[in-house]
Formats: structure tokens, sequence, C-alpha cells
């Protein structure tokens, strides 16, 4: 049986194949030499075999026969196979497969090994993978070699702890009596893992938080030292002595200085000399810069440290790196809302940012600049966001255009301004805008009573450019429908009125029924539109000719509005005037809560919601529902017959609603149709409507629909009442209602005295 | 903490995974097609940073290969940068002058290092010397077993 390959030569065996099917033959050819070697149980070339394994599995082939076959080399006395063994087991195992449990007592074992390599790689396998069992059962050896001298050991010890913490939150108390002497060390490599493992000490239990803070002073003092010492090679990166150390005592400090007025003020000295000390024409320093400045504004700092931090975060503004402009802009608006005035010292800076040429810089920009702006800056930061909403990248209109909205209505100076920031965004950025922005709109507009002649003509001469915006035509259609009489009268104040007639305004209407670019609710609009001009405009007829086309169309919704508009022109064209008449100012109804704008488009990649930052543009929903959009037809068709309905009786869950209809040819009988509904959660059964009348009436009862009443609104029972009143008397009428409701029989009765009139007279 | 280290090339082939948390083989496989795909279609002088689901996703390129690094929200990015670096400088003294092939080679290797540099998914040594002294003793210690088998080369 010759030897198994070397692993150098299989990757460069591997390397050689041109095509990936090529490729997969080696492997699995190698694959099978390696599945027969480890039949054979061969000491010798195990630890190879699986090191070629784990080079094919990076590949992205299968290696779990392998599994076994590591925990194999971990058990063996060579170091060589300890080390592959466990560099397999934490690249092939984890806690999901059983196997990896047969690791605990290996692992036990290489914790008390004489080679303190051979304890390393224990210790490093435990704090990667270990399991919540494994850490269960091996925590007790952790916190023993947590105490020794070998600092070496002691790191190592101290990050797997961490570990097991993390896996069982509740065996952190028996670590704490290890962490007594922890900072006393001189070696950097444990000082930097004690301060991991208290730290996460502190973040997980209050008591531990308390129990810490009087090292407060210790930290600060290694820290002053690692400041102030020389130049020390070992742990020297350009010119700062540990950075790394400097960043994690900075966040501990962080922890412990939160919401605790001695601690922020024993550490506002060294806080103020590392802001002012470290050098910042390097990475590294401008690191541990913003740590320092996340520190000062989480605990509680006197006001010119905050300051200080603040005006760092400004400096990094005007940094050439582009990782520390987008760290700023990321901090300040952390920061923005509690301190707003001192972020606003740098709002040009920030506005800038909007020109920068990164993606993530540019959106931390737009965000950052929405919350700077206010009453005081509204027209100077308009400019430039209109500017950048403009040039920037189909990813971020949406959202631009949905934060100028907003901070137009919070702090337009004038409704002019703001009717024209809207008609600038609805121009640039059309197609662009959210859906519900349209109604959102059409309600600023209605209710700026003033401007509506100015708004529809502006929109009219927007729609003449372009008709492919959606959003802006259905806003302009719905306006020119409202307004169209203002329009053609010119009678604008704002600007030079335009000339235009009746005929050019259908023309543009009918244009958009027609055009290939309207959407189907786009079309909606503009035929609605066109109806309401009927009663502004003179051209009746033209108006009844299109209308009577679209009574045709294959659209659905077009043709239901064309026959019911129809309607309204043949049968009962005295409703017309009153249905169609100017919409009066508009309620807000209910306002949702501020909602995160999640970034649907940030970066590169999909949507993220920044849980960390306040919501930077916040989006009321309005429910504004417009009437002259979404008719309810059940109540135009009995407004078209003349009679309104009423309820006539609505008690437990049971409601009776009655319709009218004069009967022909008899306009002295009218005829009545119950609507029976039940609104409870159980169906009314054996349902039984009984009617009386007064002595001069006679009464007729037909057959209805059903006796059950379903449930939850979900369908209704009718039936016909006819009733004979030739003298013409106010008709009054008892009724007698008989159900099953959850087994028990119910029975009422009831008076119905507020007929309409019509229905008598 | 640290999530993941992945290494790859520019072509997208992978060099190195290190995962810090448990995830389904599935699941790294997915999470390396997303990281290649996003990292490779940044533009060149973008800045380093990304967000990616909670995590914030730290990447630099050396020479023919992309490092990427997946920290938790609340990390300090500039300081993961200097991360990447370190690492990079490691595998620099020991291989000396390292390049992407000597990282295919001796995959083992790089492995080994940075399991002294970092565990847990935090940073275990600060010291770059201490952390190369570490791995020369434990090379050495590799050694001699392989006396005791000196018909038997295990390393090529």
């Amino acid at each position: 049986m010759p030897a198994p390959i070397r692993l150098r030569e299989l990757i460069r065996t591997i390397r050689t194949a041109r095509t990936q099917a090529e490729e997969r033959e080696m492997i699995q050819k190698e694959c099978a030499a390696i599945r027969s070697s480890f039949r054979e149980e061969d000491n010798t070339y195990r630890c190879r075999n699986v090191a070629k394994l784990l080079y094919m599995h990076m590949l992205g082939y299968p290696a779990h026969f392998g599994q076994l076959e590591c925990l194999k080399l971990i058990a063996s006395q060579k170091f060589t196979d300890k080390r592959i063994g466990y560099l397999g087991a934490m690249l092939l195992l984890d806690e999901r497969q059983d196997v990896h449990l047969l690791m605990t007592n290996c692992i036990k074992n290489d914790l008390n090994h004489s080679t303190q390599y051979v304890q390393g790689l224990a210790l490093c396998t435990l704090g990667c993978m270990g399991s919540s069992e494994m850490c269960r059962d091996l925590a007790g050896e952790v916190e023993k070699l947590l105490k020794t001298s070998n600092s070496y050991l002691r790191k190592k010890a101290a990050l797997c702890a961490v570990h097991v913490i993390r896996k069982v939150p509740e065996l952190m108390e028996m670590f704490l009596p290890a962490t007594k002497n922890l900072l006393s060390e001189k070696n950097h490599g444990v000082l930097h893992t004690s301060v991991v493992l208290l730290t996460e000490m502190c973040e997980r239990s209050p008591d531990m938080l308390a129990h810490f803070r009087k090292l407060v002073p210790q930290l600060v003092r290694i820290l002053k030292n690692l400041i102030m010492s020389g130049y020390s090679p070992e742990h020297d990166v350009s010119g700062i002595s540990d950075p790394f150390l400097q960043v994690r005592i900075l966040r501990l400090l962080r922890i412990l200085g939160k919401s605790d007025d001695d601690s922020s003020e024993a550490m506002n000295d060294i806080l103020a000399q590392v802001a002012t000390n470290t050098e910042t024409s390097k990475n590294v320093g401008n690191a541990i810069l913003y740590e320092t400045v996340l520190t000062i504004m989480d605990i509680k700092s006197e006001s010119g440290l905050r300051v200080l931090a603040i005006n760092i975060l400004g400096r990094f503004l005007l940094n050439n790196d582009k990782n520390i402009r987008y760290v700023a802009l990321t901090s300040l608006l952390k920061t923005v809302q509690t301190d707003h005035n001192a972020v606003q010292r740098h709002r040009s800076t920030i506005v800038d940012c909007l020109k920068d040429l990164d993606v993530s810089i540019k959106r931390r920009a737009m965000e950052l600049s929405f919350a700077l702006v206010n009453g005081n800056n509204i027209r100077g930061m308009m400019k430039e966001l209109l500017y950048f909403l403009d040039s920037c990248d189909p990813e971020f209109k949406a959202d631009c255009a949905s934060g100028v909205f907003l901070a137009a209505e919070k702090y337009a100076p004038s409704k002019r301004w703001h009717i024209d920031t809207i008609m600038r965004v609805l121009t640039t950025a059309g197609s662009y805008v959210r859906d519900d922005s349209v109604p959102n709109l059409i309600q600023l507009i209605t209710n700026s009573v003033e401007m509506h002649a100015y708004t529809v003509q502006r929109l009219y001469k927007a729609l003449l450019d372009d008709i492919s915006q959606q959003p802006l035509v259905q806003v302009a259609s719905w306006c020119i429908g409202e307004y169209g009489d203002l329009l053609v009268s010119g009678q604008c104040e704002e600007e030079e009125p335009i000339q235009v007639t009746e005929d050019e305004v259908l023309d543009v209407l009918e244009g958009l029924l027609v055009s290939n670019l309207s959407t189907p609710v786009t079309r909606g609009y503009a035929l609605t539109a066109i109806m309401k001009l009927s009663t502004r405009f003179s051209s009746v007829n033209r108006i009844k000719k299109v209308v009577s086309i679209y009574g045709s169309s294959i659209d659905v919704e077009l043709q239901q509005r064309a026959v019911e508009y129809n309607a309204l022109f043949k049968k009962y064209d005295h409703m017309r005037p009153a249905l169609l008449e100017r919409m009066p100012i508009m309620e807000k109804t209910a306002t949702n809560g501020p909602t995160e704008i999640v970034q649907t488009n940030g970066e590169t990649e999909p949507s993220v919601v920044e849980s960390k930052h306040p919501p930077p543009v916040t989006q009321p929903t309005n429910q504004v529902t417009l009437i002259s959009q979404s008719f309810n037809y059940l109540l135009l068709l009995t407004l078209c017959l003349g009679i309104p309905p009423m309820t006539a009786y609505n008690k437990n869950g049971l409601k009776i609603d009655f319709t009218f209809e004069r009967a022909n040819p008899n306009p002295n009988i009218a005829v009545i149709t119950i609507h029976a509904s039940n609104s409870t959660e159980a169906d009314m059964t054996d349902f039984v409507f009984q009617a009386a009348v007064p002595k001069t009436f006679q009464l007729q009862l037909l057959s209805p629909s059903s006796n059950v009443v379903p449930a939850l609104n979900q369908g209704t029972v009718t039936q016909v009442i006819r009733v004979l009143n030739p003298q013409k008397q106010q008709l009054r009428m008892r009724i007698k209602l008989t159900y099953t409701l959850k087994g028990s029989a119910v029975q009422d009765l009831a008076e119905v005295n507020n007929f309409p009139p019509q229905s008598w007279q | 903490m640290m999530r993941f280290l992945l290494l790859f090339s520019r072509q997208g082939k992978l060099r190195l995974q290190k995962w810090f948390t448990p995830i389904p083989e599935r699941e790294k496989k997915k999470i390396i097609r997303e990281m290649t795909t996003m990292v490779l279609a940044r533009q060149p002088r973008s800045c380093n940073f990304l967000h990616w689901k909670d995590l914030k996703i730290i990447y630099k390129r050396y020479a023919s290969l992309y490092f990427c690094l997946a920290i938790e929200n609340h990390e300090n990015e500039l300081l993961a940068l200097e991360v990447i670096h370190r690492y990079v400088e490691l595998l620099d003294k020991y291989f000396g002058n390292v390049c992407e092939l000597d990282i295919i080679f001796n995959f083992e290797k790089a492995y080994f290092i940075l399991d002294e540099f970092l565990l847990g998914g935090e940073i275990q040594e600060t010291s770059k010397q201490i952390v190369n002294r570490c791995i020369e003793s434990s090379d050495m210690l590799q050694e001699d077993d392989s006396s005791e088998w000196y018909e038997v080369e295990l390393f090529g």
C-alpha cells in the first residue's frame, strides 16, 4: 500500500485542474483513498489525511466522514496530531453534532497536560466552539487555569471563561474570585483578556457592574501609563502603545461610568487627556479617539468634555480618510438627539458630505441632514437636499423624497414655499415618491385654500411637460378635477396666470386616459377628474361622450366608474352637482407613530434596520380616505334612488337595515328590503323577522333569503316587505325578532319610527 | 465580539474561514457567497465598512486577497481595521513577505497563527513578538515529533 500523497502535493495537483469537473474527479479519487485509509485505522498517516480533507473542505467538498478521525487525532500523544485534530474539530464539528461531545474528555486531559502548548490548544478549541454541556463540564478546569501564574495560559483561560459565560451565564459567579488580581498583571495579553472578561461580566449583571466600579481608578492608571509611557517595541503601533488595550479599557470605562456620577467624574481627566494627546495622523490613533468620543457621550461627562467630543467628530468629518468620515457621521447621528446644538455647528460640513462619492457616506449624511433641519435653517437645508435629490442614485430617492415632504410639512415658512417644494420633488423624483405620499399631498393641497389656483396651474404646466411620473400625474389629475374652474378662469395671483381653454384641459386629461405610460390607478384618477369637471366646465357634452366610451373599457375598475358616472348623467342628474362639489377641508385621521425608515436600498445589500440609531426620518401615515376616489357604491346607489337607507334595529350584535324602493306601477306601495347582519362570534339560527303596522296600512311579507344570520358580519339575511299606504300616513312599524344564539333562544320587540319622509310621502 | 473572518481571492475563492459562533454548514456556505458577492462588488475607493443584517462587515484588500471581518454592531470598526492589519503583519513575519500562495499551501499554519492572535471572537495577545514566539515554539514541538518518525514526512 503506497503512502498517501502529501498535503502540499495534493494541493499542487488539484490546482492544475482546468475545469470544475476535473477538480471534482481528483477530489473524489483522493477522498476514496482517504476513506479506505481511515478504514484501515492507520495511525501513521491519519494526520496527513485529515489535513488533506480540511483542504478539500475549504474548496467546498463534504468532509463529514473525517469527523471521528479528528477525535482520534486529538486523543493521540503526538503534538502534530493534536494540532491538526483540534483544527479539524474546529472546522468540521460544532455543537450540532453529537460527535463533538466525545471531545470533552480529551479536552479535559489536555487542559491538564504538561506542555503549555497542548493546554493552549485545548483552551482555544473550548473557547471557540465549546457547547453549553462542555462548558458546564469543564468550567472548573478553566477557572483553575485562570489563576495560574503562566501568562500564556492565563490569557487564554480568560477568553475561554468569556465563552463559558456566554454559553452558560449562570456560571459567571464561579469566575468572580479569580478576577481579583487580574488587573495587577503586567502582561498585556493577560491585561487585555482580563478587561474583556470584566466587560462581559459587567454587561451581563448589574451586581457585577456595581462590584467592579471600584476598579475605575486602577483602569484609569493603566490607561494613563499606556499614554504617558515611552516607546515600547512590543506593543507599539505607529507610535501608540497597545491601541487594542487602550480601546478595551475605554469601553470598560464607558460601561462603568454610565449612569454613575462618581465613576464618570473619576475618568473625566483621563478622557480629556486621551482626546487631546492622541496622534491623529493614522487610523490607529483615530480608532482610539473614536472610542473615547463614544465613552464621553455615554457617561455623565461635563459639558466641556461633550463639546470636545463633538468637535473631534467635526474634525473627523474633514479627514481625507473615508472610513473616518463615515464613522463620524454614524456617531453624530447617534448624538444628534441629545446634543442637537453642538451637532448643528457642524451642519455645513455634514451637508458637504452629501456630495461625497461614497454611497455609505452619502446615506449617513442624508439621514443626519434631515435630523438637523429646523425652523431656522429650513430654506437653506432644503435647497441642498433638493439638489441632492436631483443628483443622487435611485436607491436614495424614495427616502429622500419622503424626508423632504416631512421636513417641509413641519417647518414650511410659507404655503407657497411648501407647494413649490412639493412640486420640485414631484417633478424631479416623481417616480420614486412613495404611494402613500399621493393622498397626503392631496390633503395638504386641499387644506391650503388660498393656493389652489397657483397649485393647479403649476401642476397643469408640469403635466404638459411630462406624464410619465405617476405620483405627479395622479396629484395633478386630482387637482385639475377639483380646481379646473380656477385654471381656465386665469385667477392665479402668485404668478402670471396662463391662458388655457376647457378643451385644452380635457385634451390633457383624455391624453392620460389613452397613454401607455399611465397605470390603471392613474387612469382612474383621470376619469374621475374629467367627471368632476362636468360641474365646473361648460363642455358637458364632451365629458358625457368620454364617460360613455369608458363604460365598455376592459379595465373593470374604469368600466365601473364610467357606468356609475353615466348613471349620474342619465337618471340622477339632479344629484350630480352635490356629489361632485368642491372637497371640504380634510381632518387628519389616525396618525401612526414615527416609523423608522428601513434602509431598503442601503449600500449594496438588502435592508438593514439600524437598531442603534434613533429614527432619523419619521413618516406619519395618515389614513385619508378620499371620497372622490373610493365611492361608497351602496351609498351612491341609494342616494341616486332618492331614499336613504336606515338602521331599524341594532342591539346585541344584531343589526337590521331597511332599504327602500318605489314599486312600479303603484306609487302607494313602499317596497322595503330588510338586511339583517350579525356581528357576534356565533351564527344566529332559526332567525325569524315579523312586522306589524297600524290599521291604515297593509303589509305583505315575502320569504326571507335564509333563517341563519352568519357570525361576524359574513353575510346578511334579506327579506322583502311591501307596505301599502293609500292615505300617505306617516309610516310606523313594530318588529319582532326571534333567533337562537349559542344554544339559547332570544326574542325581542322594537318600534321603528325613524322612517325617512320620502318612504311614505 | 467578532463573528467570523474570511479570506478570499479576487475570483471569490475561499482561502480561510474562521467562525466564532456555531453555524450550520449550509448557512456558512450561504454567508460566504453573500460576503464575496458584496465585497467584490464594491467600488475601489469606497469606505471599508458595510452593513449586513445586524453586523458590521469590515473588509480590506491586501494584494490579491480580501480580508473580511464581521463584528457586532457595538464594536469599533476602525479598530477592526487594525485587527486585520495585525493579522497580515503576523502572517508576513512568519512567512517572510507573505503572498496568497503561502496561505494556499500552508493554510493550516495560517490557522495556527490566527488561533494565537484571536480566541472566541476576541483578541488574546496584543504583542506581535509574543505571538510569533509561540508559533515558533509550537512548530519546534512538531519537529520534535516528526524526528521520531524520520521516514515519514507529515507535511511534504
